[in-house]
């Protein structure tokens, strides 16, 4: 069958915030913010702008009921700035008016006035002046001062990485409006809806039950709406509940990439220890992660970082320092992988000079010092399961990498104004969101009369098919015809208190609630069914392909006919049920537990082409083998790994975020930010599903696919270092 | 008034030609099916089609709906995805389901409506060009596996079904790549054109093909009454008289990539321009416009200089010519007084002995602006260089004419020692800025690259690489 949500995104019949029919009389707002990176607000003057044709007001901080504090793991960022700005883009105001136009027009003549205050833009020199969002974070293993002494060799160096813009085709953007008895109703383009609606209830000091938060889908996220949606569904809601109108925030293009958080960019410092046979012993790393002027989820994504500062590889001393440093740029915020990408860049730069060095390949170093089943990382865990090898063994035997590498020696030897490298990237990440207690989800389940059935959950369909792999996980389970199963709108009215769809979760944490509420209905079914069957006993009873089976044997009871005859008993054909991960958790004193449910494998190999003449490249390939466990649905899982790839190699090339001395973003707009179009992508991308990894640990034994490709991408960049050798 | 056919439904409105043919569709009639993605043509998510009577058939090109005055919709018509959509999936919509061609869907509307074009607009069909005829539309998602997997797939369907009984729309209809009200679009059309008068509103606003005019400014045009010239016949078209080439300022620049008799003498004239934009910005983006833009980084105007074109002027009767390398006075200052418009740009046809280049250097290869460009003319004679026009983009607040480094060349003969100290002269009569497409001296080192590279590529045997780098 056809992925529901495909086909209408095909026909352009997908509904996204900007696509739903507004009620009547809705108005437009348009963020109004600082145009400097830091200083005093002295005074603010709206009386022009008030006078613009169609305006309806201004809001600011003052016209909030509630507090002005939308920070979700740090209470440090206002919605609206009062007295100070910190970077530019920080929102000061929120003009509404009949029209887009007429909004925009009217902030253009608010009349602000500033005293520039010093501002820093380098973490490092924010690191010095003690401009700290947490206090640093220590990841340790072993004894990393006695290992030196036995290091044959011990390289050090320092790396940089750049962030990147999620760039989502579709911007930010909410509607609101008031519902009866002084409560809010918000359509939002969110990741997070309970995020949403607990900060609504703070700003506008309403009760949560008085804000409804609803969510059909996203056109796109990749982490940028996780934390970021929230600021404009909050002001959409300020303005309706002042004004009592329906009100409206699309940012525009070039004001989301100007304004909105992006991923970090970190400096960093490695030592590598290495033995005579090329064995890792000791690593010290030290991660300054450029935050922004605000925590929003920095301190999450600096601990994924420090998860991940070994990527796959056992390294028995390790050392790893991270520290979130404040700076007057938009506060960074979660992007797919979520701190993990800068954390495996390290490693593998360390690895790459290493070999350098020592006149080798990186792979070599690369290839023995792989995780193997029990080791154990700097946080604790030890592995299970451990596919790393088993996927690097693929890729010897499908792709051969000696092969490549030779062809690629036999070419350069040739060629000198064109020049060829490869790499290899493995990839191990941890799936589960590190901070323990995000890992539940519930999910409400109803079977109406007519035998079909709708789903409400937490999770939210943003493009990772996480709606579909939901049907076909309840169809599986109730046995029924796809066809019959409706995924619903993610609503907090109907499934509360939910944990953003993100941390590649989505559809673990809400296929296995979906499967605990398809288990309560069976089970009620079953009782109906051996009722009527007049048996005693349910437990020879089965559902099976929309009928009812007693002993193997087909009854005439349909599945259809089941329900109804369970409506006319008076049995609810309505169930909920609840989740949550068993046995993680995580001491973040120590900095030690079991924080991931499972860990996610795969290696890849990338070739690339260089121009050295007009020092232009091409990627020829990527080729990886990857650890989907039991895949729930091929297309989307191989799409994801695609789309991750491509992402990945994005933020590792081309993509390039740019600040001018006073803090402005260079690089804001589609013209100038430059994401891989269709011909930038690896001329040929094969994708091999590791055969046989069953994971016990994920419905229907698969894994999470959503953020591991991604740093894939990490191994493009290490084919174009060394094509430049 | 405006008259045109939407869709299935024919259009009349009255609303300012300046208005975003995007804001009519979306907000005025509710299609929603098309998307706001960037409003500057980067992203395709707003691509429509256009149809246009040619020669007694209908042409459809891809457009950015976020670009396009609703005024040059006049006498078309105009497709969205719900134009596009039937009962049941057309082959490019089912291949884009079953392939994985869509993930958040947001961006999907606009490929869908690309990969039907190409299908409109191509008799031979070939995984290549139907993927280079994407190359306007970014996904964030998909990383686009799945989508050249659907266009691969639906020229399958399209070859596996097609009947030579039927002419080639008919085939379209038939195999239901698109719904059967395509048959009666041409007479439809027919009438409307009879009918319509164009529209006439001169003020002082000319928008010829907008593909900048609406990134830079679309807020103020809206509301202004634009005039618009890229439908007047008499301003386009590509002609050769006695040993001039004419190109009129409302030629498209996909009319001049595509144009027969300027491959002719350009063997790789296609491949220079597919580095210029996107498929539907080069089908909306004309030679006037480009020329008048001033963009240091123009790639229309880098070659045309080294052409050494002539600008035509004309106001009212008023005639003008000027050389192309003297109209630009400064940053997007030119000579040119205010109610002159370009109307054509001519140049002498390349000689036998003559060789030419163009090189263009960005972050992203397609539908990217240029850090630098170069274009190169070049006569020889007997191992000298007679004649010699070189070109020079992003170096210099004007799309640059390199005078002294040509005046250097000029009668010398080839060898890796004048090049470099070709290079060494260039480098002093630039001054790049440092911006968003990189430092004063990363635009430096490129221009002496793309120096090189020109030598290289026209004569290798000339040239030693060694020596050079």
């Amino acid at each position: 069958m056809r992925n529901v949500d495909s086909t209408r995104h095909v026909r352009g019949e997908s509904l996204f915030v900007d696509d739903i029919v507004s009620p009547q009389g809705t108005l437009y707002g348009y963020v109004y913010y600082s145009s400097i990176a830091h200083g005093k607000i002295l005074s603010i003057d709206f009386e022009e702008a008030l006078h613009v044709h169609g305006v309806k007001g201004i809001i600011s901080a003052k016209d909030i009921p509630g507090e002005n504090q939308i920070g979700g793991i740090v209470q440090d960022e206002d919605l609206f700035a009062e007295e100070f700005v910190h970077f530019i883009g920080h929102p000061i105001a929120l003009v509404i008016a009949e029209s887009f136009l007429q909004a925009h027009d009217a902030a253009k003549k608010i009349k602000c006035v500033f005293e520039k205050l010093p501002a820093v833009f380098d973490p490092r020199e924010a690191a010095e002046k003690g401009e700290l969002i947490i206090p640093q974070r220590i990841f340790e293993l072993g004894n990393i001062n006695k290992a030196w002494k036995k290091c044959d060799y011990i390289f050090e160096g320092t790396v940089e990485n750049g962030g990147q813009e999620h760039l989502y085709l579709e911007t930010q953007g909410s509607l609101a409006f008031p519902i009866e008895g002084g409560g809010i109703k918000i359509i939002s383009s969110t990741q997070g809806p309970t995020t949403v609606q607990r900060t609504a209830a703070r700003v506008l000091d309403l009760p949560m039950h008085k804000i409804e938060v609803d969510v059909t889908r996203l056109g796109g996220g990749f982490g940028g709406k996780e934390d970021q949606a929230t600021a404009w569904a909050i002001m959409a809601a300020l303005a309706a509940l002042k004004l009592n109108k329906p009100v409206k925030i699309i940012l525009p293009r070039q004001e989301d990439i100007r304004i909105t958080g992006k991923r970090h960019p970190y400096s960093s410092d490695f030592k590598i220890g290495l033995t005579k046979n090329g064995k890792i012993l000791a690593y010290d790393v030290t991660f300054y992660q450029n935050a922004g002027a605000a925590a929003d989820l920095s301190p999450a994504i600096l601990d994924r970082t420090l998860f991940h500062c070994t990527n796959s590889y056992f390294i028995p001393n390790v050392k790893a320092t991270a520290l979130s440093c404040k700076t007057n740029l938009t506060p960074f915020t979660a992007f797919r992988g979520f701190g993990g990408p800068q954390g495996m860049f390290v490693i593998e730069s360390a690895i790459y000079k290493a070999a350098k060095e020592l006149g080798i390949d990186p792979s070599e170093i690369q290839k023995i010092n792989l995780l193997k089943e029990g080791n154990e990382f700097p946080y604790g865990q030890k592995t299970l399961n451990c596919n790393i090898k088993k996927c690097f063994a693929g890729v010897e035997e499908k792709y051969k990498p000696e092969e490549v590498f030779d062809r690629i020696r036999e070419f350069n030897s040739k060629n000198k104004l064109v020049k060829k490298g490869a790499a290899i990237m493995p990839v191990t990440f941890g799936i589960s969101f590190t901070t323990t207690f995000l890992n539940q989800a519930s999910a409400l389940l109803h079977i109406y009369t007519d035998g079909s059935v709708s789903i409400s959950s937490a999770a939210i369909e943003m493009g990772q098919g996480v709606n579909e792999k939901l049907r076909i996980i309840a169809a599986n389970e109730l046995s029924i015809n796809i066809e019959r199963i409706r995924i619903d709108s993610t609503n907090t009215s109907r499934v509360s208190n939910t944990s953003a769809t993100a941390a590649s979760k989505g559809t673990d944490l809400n296929g296995f609630a979906v499967i605990d509420a398809c288990k309560i209905l069976i089970e009620r079914l079953k009782k109906v069914a051996a009722d009527e069957l007049k048996l005693y006993k349910t437990s020879r009873i089965v559902l099976k392909n929309e009928m009812v089976f007693y002993k193997n044997d087909k009854t005439d009871l349909t599945f259809t006919k089941l329900v109804n005859i369970a409506y006319q008993k008076r049995i609810s054909l309505t169930a909920q049920a609840h989740h949550s991960t068993p046995n993680i958790y995580f001491n973040k004193k120590t900095n030690k537990g079991e924080p991931f449910a499972y860990h996610s494998y795969g290696v890849g190999i990338m070739e690339v082409t260089l121009d050295c003449l007009r020092g232009i490249y091409e990627v020829d390939s990527v080729k990886v083998v990857h650890d989907f466990g039991d895949t729930i649905n091929k297309t989307i899982d191989l799409g994801q790994a695609e789309g991750g790839i491509v992402q990945g190699i994005g933020w590792m090339t081309m993509e390039e975020l740019k600040w001018n001395s006073e803090g402005k973003l260079l690089t804001d707009a589609l013209s100038t930010y430059k994401i891989p179009d269709i011909h930038a992508v690896p001329k040929e991308m094969k994708i091999h599903f590791l055969e046989n990894v069953s994971n016990p640990f994920g419905p229907n034994n698969s894994k999470a696919i959503g953020e591991p490709p991604l740093m894939y991408g990490i191994g493009v960049y290490f084919a174009l270092m060394n094509a430049m050798r | 008034m405006i008259n045109f056919i939407l869709n299935d439904l024919n259009i009349s409105t009255d609303l300012f030609p300046t208005t975003v043919l995007l804001d009519f569709i979306r907000k005025e009639k509710m299609l929603t099916g098309t998307k706001e993605g960037c409003r500057e043509g980067d992203c395709g998510a707003c691509t429509i089609l256009l149809g246009e009577l040619v020669k007694g058939t209908v042409k459809y090109k891809s457009v950015n709906s976020c670009l396009m005055p609703l005024g040059d919709a006049n006498g078309k018509h105009v497709v969205t995805v719900e134009g596009i959509n039937q009962k049941e999936l057309s082959p490019v919509q089912a291949t884009m389901v079953d392939e994985g061609g869509t993930q958040c869907g947001f961006c999907t509307p606009g490929f869908v409506v690309s990969m039907t074009g190409y299908f409109l607009n191509n008799l031979s069909l070939n995984p290549d060009d139907a993927i280079e005829s994407l190359g306007g539309n970014v996904c964030r998602c998909t990383g686009y596996g799945g989508i050249k997997r659907a266009a691969s797939d639906s020229i399958s369907i399209f070859e596996d079904g097609k009947s030579d009984d039927r002419n080639h729309l008919e085939n379209l209809i038939s195999l239901k790549f698109i719904p059967i009200y395509f048959h009666d679009i041409k007479k439809r059309l027919e009438k409307i054109s009879e009918n319509h008068k164009s529209v006439d509103n001169k003020s002082s606003i000319v928008i010829s093909g907008g593909t900048d005019l609406y990134v830079q400014r679309w807020e103020s045009l809206v509301s202004s009454k634009g005039n618009l010239i890229s439908q007047d016949k008499k301003l386009a078209g590509i002609s050769k008289m006695g040993k001039q080439i004419n190109i009129g300022s409302a030629t498209t620049i996909e009319e001049t990539k595509s144009s027969k008799l300027l491959q002719k003498y350009f063997p790789q004239w296609d491949n220079y321009l597919s580095l210029f934009g996107s498929l539907p910005i080069r089908n909306r983006a004309t030679i006037g416009g480009n020329i008048v833009n001033a963009s240091p980084i123009g790639d229309m105007v880098n070659i045309l200089l080294a052409l050494n074109s002539t600008v035509h002027l004309r106001d009212g009767k008023k005639k003008r010519l000027i050389l192309l390398k003297n109209f630009y006075k400064g940053y997007k200052s030119l000579d040119k007084k205010k109610n002159e418009i370009v109307e054509k740009v001519s140049f002498q046809i390349p000689s036998k002995n003559s060789f030419f280049n163009f090189e263009k250097i960005s972050k992203r290869t397609y539908l990217d602006i240029a850090s630098v460009n170069s274009s190169i003319y070049m006569e020889l004679k007997s191992g000298k260089i007679t004649t010699i026009h070189i070109s020079a983009g992003g170096v210099a607040p004007i799309p640059l004419y390199l005078n002294n480094t040509c005046n250097y060349l000029r009668n010398k003969t080839i060898n890796t020692e004048t090049i470099k100290n070709a290079a060494e002269i260039s480098s002093k009569e630039i001054s790049p800025i440092s911006d968003a497409r990189g430092s004063a001296e990363y635009k430096s080192l490129l221009l002496r690259q793309l120096l090189f590279a020109h030598f290289l590529k026209l004569f290798p045997q000339l040239v030693d690489p060694e020596k050079l780098l």
